[in-house]
């Protein structure tokens, strides 16, 4: 029996074998070693994988697992052999979504009419940035000869990971989901920096990792070159590095079969109390918090109660199911299984991802462990720029704290912006998307402070205070001051280390180490305060390095450091917005800068005003903006009496919007001009998640 | 004329005033009327002028400098008409022809439009009649013909004493021929006035110094100095832009708007309005006061602006700022109004606070809203107002104040 099924146009015509089909060899190639690497490093583990070469016998043949076995691989009572869970490993831009989306099609999960492009790739914020922000988990069938010659029906759970430095606690999770890994690198690009750090993680993991070069049919592509350094990183021969055009679809049913070859089967205890890890959970407006789910041992089934093991709370599953590629309900899952849970539960705070799942009734005793509270990183005062939004913002911010676990707020007031929240992320980008997403979705417009890090302040009588605003720093006898530091790994063509070298050393870096990836890149592994990346640190790298250095980093705990807070005061005022904490030999720039660039943005006033930068009471930088002499239009005539007065009234509706410190009108556009080219917020992490 | 008209209601066809102004025939009466005339040609459009004018090349065909008079006095007769509905007709106090150089026209022109004036509503015994003028567009004839025709005052566009601070501004007229012409009009019985410009690109502050003792040299009996504003749109506008011209400099601009104070002031010149001086308070130009204390007029001309009022609700209107539109408009028996806007209490009272402020005079404290009388004692801490005027119950800008009028303004108008 023949199907004929319209697959895209870069395949044309394919046709669905009849279970007794023929079907291809499977040749099992090298074993892959771990790479000789740097000293510290967990070494990776060994993966096997196939031969990449795809035995080209002539005969037509479809990897669609037929009607008869398709019930083989039912969900929920699918034998954990029969299931592969694995996920990729790529660069934003590396052509992930487009490689996931050829495997739906590939998989018949999709057809191609009613393939959105990237259907992955959610909410519109992601898809415009070319990232995935949140992870989900799609079941394709796929159907391989054996050894024995037999055809065998899999299903293949292909789990989607957030692909940038702040998420990586979920990248985490998403790994801890999965058996093995598709390493996704661009045959033009070769490897960075964030996709490095995401395949050490799953080589920490022991998932088996499937190199691939994505791109190939690019004239850019360099696959010899990236291929070898993917397999310095990875152990292994460049030979066996598969090439795959995601966009033509070439190579890309050879992937699929050796994820089924190379991926470990999952294991578990069938019989055991349900053990599942939430490794993702989304607030849809219809359903409540949909929650995805890997299951490791025993079964989970609609209707029953479930426990969450870190919070003991009990929800009643009122629904449970697979994705492919759309939600559907099944009879529960099984060991090893990918799915979705459903609870009516209307805030993720009540769904933590990392957290486990169990049955309510017959709960285990043992967690999976590795939950984490989502924990910010970095702060930022978020103000409307018109005052009266202030409770659309707090209504706002409400409703994405539905959705994102890690997003923290507290009311804040500030003198030179009015109302406000301190907002807590896990870093730059999420403060990106967060305000990206307040302004687009709640048509809001704000202005966000510089983003700063938290301080632990040990006072002379051993009182420790929490600093998440630099206005809040204390004054009086202080010990010490404790900042965050993360462990940084740049990427880059050899070429920059000097560049990059002085910009770590301005920064207050360690190098700790530094290896060749090939003759002409090198990876080079600092540690950083925190604070100092938050502070316009990729468009220095980026600037530095041409655009082709990338980085990631992660947190590393904290260190001492000789840190001041430095005051900006306008006519003996203080501005609280501009108050920042900075190193001791950084803070005569920081005021310099800041005055300097005060004085630009705030108008003349009828009084001269001096702009000070201040580290307590002592002033290390001043600037003066002159009074202004003269205001008023010198003719003023009958045919100008209605243009003046409108002028007039125009010029006291701005008047009202000023914000006064002590008697010195200044202009909302001054505080959001000083503030947005800190370029610490927006732009870095904008360029980062584009490239 | 501004270079904008803005944005109004429309005005009836036949010019009708709104109902409440042409119901108070008492408050009307009562007030002051003064006329101005629009004349919206000139022989070369200087760089950095965005009045609404038109060179003969400009305009074209059609709307012609020859018929311009019997347009605007195809307007007179709507007008009368309209204030006589109204019961507002009244002899006229003032009468201001500006332009544009209302001197291209033949002086006989002017003198018709008055006559017809005259005829229509008659003109008080001692009506100031006044015409702006270029140095290089009168002869003691044509001078002389204004003066028998019954205009009292001349105001001439000097600008500048110094060749090069004209030619950036693209003025015509030789700096010599400006004595010659005051005393030409001096000899027909005229007033004279000298209108200046400070803060030209390139000027220095001893051309400044030039200019004025230029002025003061003519012994004139008043002056007007206007610092230079480059106005969007403007050829000169575009040579700043391209970088071939300096913006003028505001501080540069008060020193020279201090140093004007100082040498007019010396030679027995006072301010009476921020850029206006004059010998004594009778030789200040009593129709443009009229604009500052809030009175009626009516402006004939293409883009002119008109005022009627009651004292605490008005209407101004502005006509089509073309001089086609407007002849075709008149020609087809319509108002050449393009739009009005009725001005209630708070309006009237703003714009009574934002011009009287401008004056010598100043205005009462008892004109400020409530927010503006508390800002009176802090304005004179900071040398904005005059303290013992203040003391006195008056609003009264010190030089200082007078350079930052505008933000005066602002504060008293809280």
């Amino acid at each position: 029996m023949l199907e004929v099924v319209e697959v895209g146009g870069a395949h044309g015509t394919m046709v669905l074998p009849t279970p007794d089909t023929p079907t291809r060899a499977v040749v099992v190639g090298a074993t892959w070693r771990p790479a000789p690497h740097a000293a510290g490093r967990a070494a990776p583990r060994a993966a096997h994988v196939t031969s990449p070469v795809r035995p080209s016998t002539g005969a037509v043949l479809s990897p669609i697992p037929s009607t008869a076995q398709t019930g083989r691989i039912t969900p929920s009572a699918t034998a954990p052999e029969l299931l592969r869970n694995f996920c990729i490993i790529a660069h934003i831009d590396h052509g992930k979504s487009t490689l996931a989306d050829r495997m739906l099609q590939l998989t018949g999960v999709v057809d191609a009419r009613a393939m959105r492009a990237q259907y992955l790739d959610r909410m519109d914020i992601e898809r415009e940035r070319g990232i995935t922000i949140k992870s989900q988990a799609v079941r394709m069938p796929w159907a391989v000869a054996g050894p024995d010659g037999a055809t065998q029906p899999y299903a293949l759970n292909m789990i989607d990971t957030p692909g940038h430095v702040d998420f990586t606690y979920e990248v985490s999770r998403s790994l801890a989901a999965c058996e093995g890994a598709v390493l996704l690198v661009d045959a033009a690009q070769g490897i960075e920096a964030q996709t490095l750090a995401n395949l050490y993680l799953a080589m920490e993991n022991d998932l088996a990792i499937i190199p691939v070069l994505n791109k190939i049919d690019l004239p850019a592509a360099q696959p010899e070159k990236y291929a070898e350094e993917i397999a310095g990183l990875v152990g292994g021969d460049p030979a066996d590095v598969m090439r795959v055009s995601g966009k033509t679809g070439e190579g890309v049913e050879a992937l699929l079969d050796r994820i089924v070859d190379v991926v470990p089967a999952p294991t578990g205890d069938a019989s055991a109390p349900a053990r599942a890890m939430i490794f993702d959970s989304v607030y849809d407006t219809y359903r409540g918090v949909v929650t995805y789910v890997r299951v490791v041992d025993g079964h989970l089934s609609p209707r029953e109660r479930i426990a969450m093991m870190s919070t003991r709370a009990t929800h009643e599953l009122l629904e449970i199911g697979v994705i492919s590629p759309e939600p559907i309900p099944t009879s529960g899952l099984g060991v090893g299984e990918v799915g979705y849970l459903i609870t009516g539960v209307k805030d993720v705070r009540q769904s933590k991802v990392g957290d486990t799942v169990t049955n309510a009734g017959k709960p285990a005793t043992e967690s999976l462990g590795g939950y984490q509270d989502p924990k910010p990183m970095v702060f930022s005062g978020l103000y409307p720029i018109d005052g009266s939004d202030y409770p659309v913002l707090r209504d706002a911010l409400d409703r994405l704290k539905l959705n994102d676990a890690a997003l923290l707020y507290e009311p804040e007031t500030s003198v030179a912006l009015g109302f406000g929240f301190r907002v807590g992320f896990l870093g730059l980008l999420h403060l990106e998307i967060v305000r990206e997403r307040l302004e687009r979705e709640f048509d809001l417009d704000l202005i966000s402070t510089a983003p700063n890090v938290v301080y632990d302040v040990t006072m002379e009588d051993r009182s420790v205070i929490t600093v998440t605003n630099p206005s809040e720093f204390p004054g009086g006898k202080i010990k010490e001051v404790r900042e965050p530091v993360v462990k940084a790994t740049i990427l880059a063509p050899s070429e920059f280390i000097g560049a990059i070298m002085e910009l770590c050393q301005t920064r207050r870096g360690d190098l700790q180490g530094m290896d060749y990836l090939s003759a002409d890149r090198v990876e080079m592994r600092y540690t950083l305060p925190l604070a100092e990346i938050v502070f316009d640190f990729f468009d220095q790298l980026k600037s530095r390095t041409r655009g082709y250095a990338s980085l990631d980093y992660e947190p590393s705990g904290e260190q001492v450091a000789d840190l001041v807070k430095v005051d900006i005061l306008l006519q003996g005022e203080q501005v609280d917005a501009f108050s920042a904490i900075v190193h001791k030999d950084k803070a005569y720039a920081y005021g310099v800068m800041m005055a300097g660039k005060l004085k630009d943005l705030i108008p003349r006033q009828q009084f001269e005003v001096p702009i000070q930068a201040a580290i307590g009471s002592r002033v290390i930088a001043r600037e003066t903006i002159r009074a202004i002499r003269k205001d008023v239009l010198a003719k003023c005539y009958g045919g100008d009496i209605s243009r003046k007065r409108k002028l007039l009234e125009k010029q006291k509706e701005g008047k009202k919007r000023m914000k006064t410190i002590g008697r010195v009108d200044v202009p909302q556009e001054a505080f959001i001009a000083a503030l947005s080219s800190e370029a610490a917020s927006g732009k870095d992490a904008k360029d980062k998640s584009r490239k | 004329m501004s270079p904008a008209l803005p944005d109004g209601e429309p005005v009836p066809d036949d010019g009708a005033l709104p109902d409440w102004v042409a119901q108070d025939r008492r408050a009307g009466a009562a007030r002051a009327l003064g006329v101005y005339l629009h004349v919206p040609f000139c022989t070369v459009r200087c760089g950095y002028c965005d009045f609404n004018t038109y060179t003969s090349a400009e305009l074209g065909g059609g709307a012609d400098q020859a018929a311009y008079a019997g347009t605007a006095l195809a307007e007179l007769r709507l007008a009368d008409d309209v204030l006589r509905r109204a019961g507002r007709v009244r002899p006229v106090s003032t009468v201001f022809v500006g332009g544009g150089t209302p001197t291209v026209l033949p002086a006989g022109d002017l003198v018709r439009f008055v006559a017809e004036l005259r005829d229509t509503w008659g003109l008080e015994p001692d009506a100031e009649v006044t015409t702006e003028a270029n140095p290089d567009s009168v002869t003691p004839a044509s001078l002389r013909a204004l003066a028998d025709g019954g205009f009292t005052r001349v105001s001439f566009g000097m600008q500048s004493a110094v060749p090069h601070v004209l030619a950036t501004l693209e003025r015509t007229h030789d700096p010599d021929r400006v004595p010659a012409v005051v005393g030409w009009a001096r000899d027909a019985g005229l007033a004279v006035s000298l209108d200046l410009i400070y803060g030209t690109p390139g000027e220095s502050l001893d051309d400044w110094r030039r200019s004025l003792d230029a002025v003061v040299a003519a012994g004139v009996d008043h002056v007007s100095a206007y610092a230079l504003v480059v106005e969007e749109g403007t050829r000169m506008a575009a040579q700043v832009r391209r970088g071939r011209l300096a913006l003028p400099d505001p501080d540069d601009q008060a020193t020279k708007y201090e140093l004007a104070d100082d040498v007019l002031g010396s030679a027995g010149l006072s301010w009476y309005e921020v850029s206006n001086w004059a010998r004594t308070p009778d030789h200040a130009c009593r129709h443009n006061l009229a604009y500052w204390r809030g009175a009626d007029w009516w402006g004939f001309g293409p883009g002119a602006h008109s005022h009627v009022g009651t004292g605490e609700r008005s209407v101004r209107w502005w006509n089509v700022k073309h001089p086609r539109a407007y002849a075709d408009r008149l020609a087809a028996g319509r108002t050449p109004a393009a739009g009005r806007e009725l001005l209630g209490e708070d309006d009237t009272g703003l714009e009574r606070v934002l011009l009287g402020v401008r004056l010598a005079e100043g205005l009462p404290v008892t004109a400020l809203p409530p927010g503006g009388r508390r800002a009176v004692a802090g304005l004179v801490a900071d040398g904005l107002l005059d303290g013992r005027a203040a003391v006195a119950g008056r609003v009264v800008l010190t030089r200082r104040g007078r350079l930052l009028a505008d933000a005066v303004v602002r504060d008293l108008t809280d």
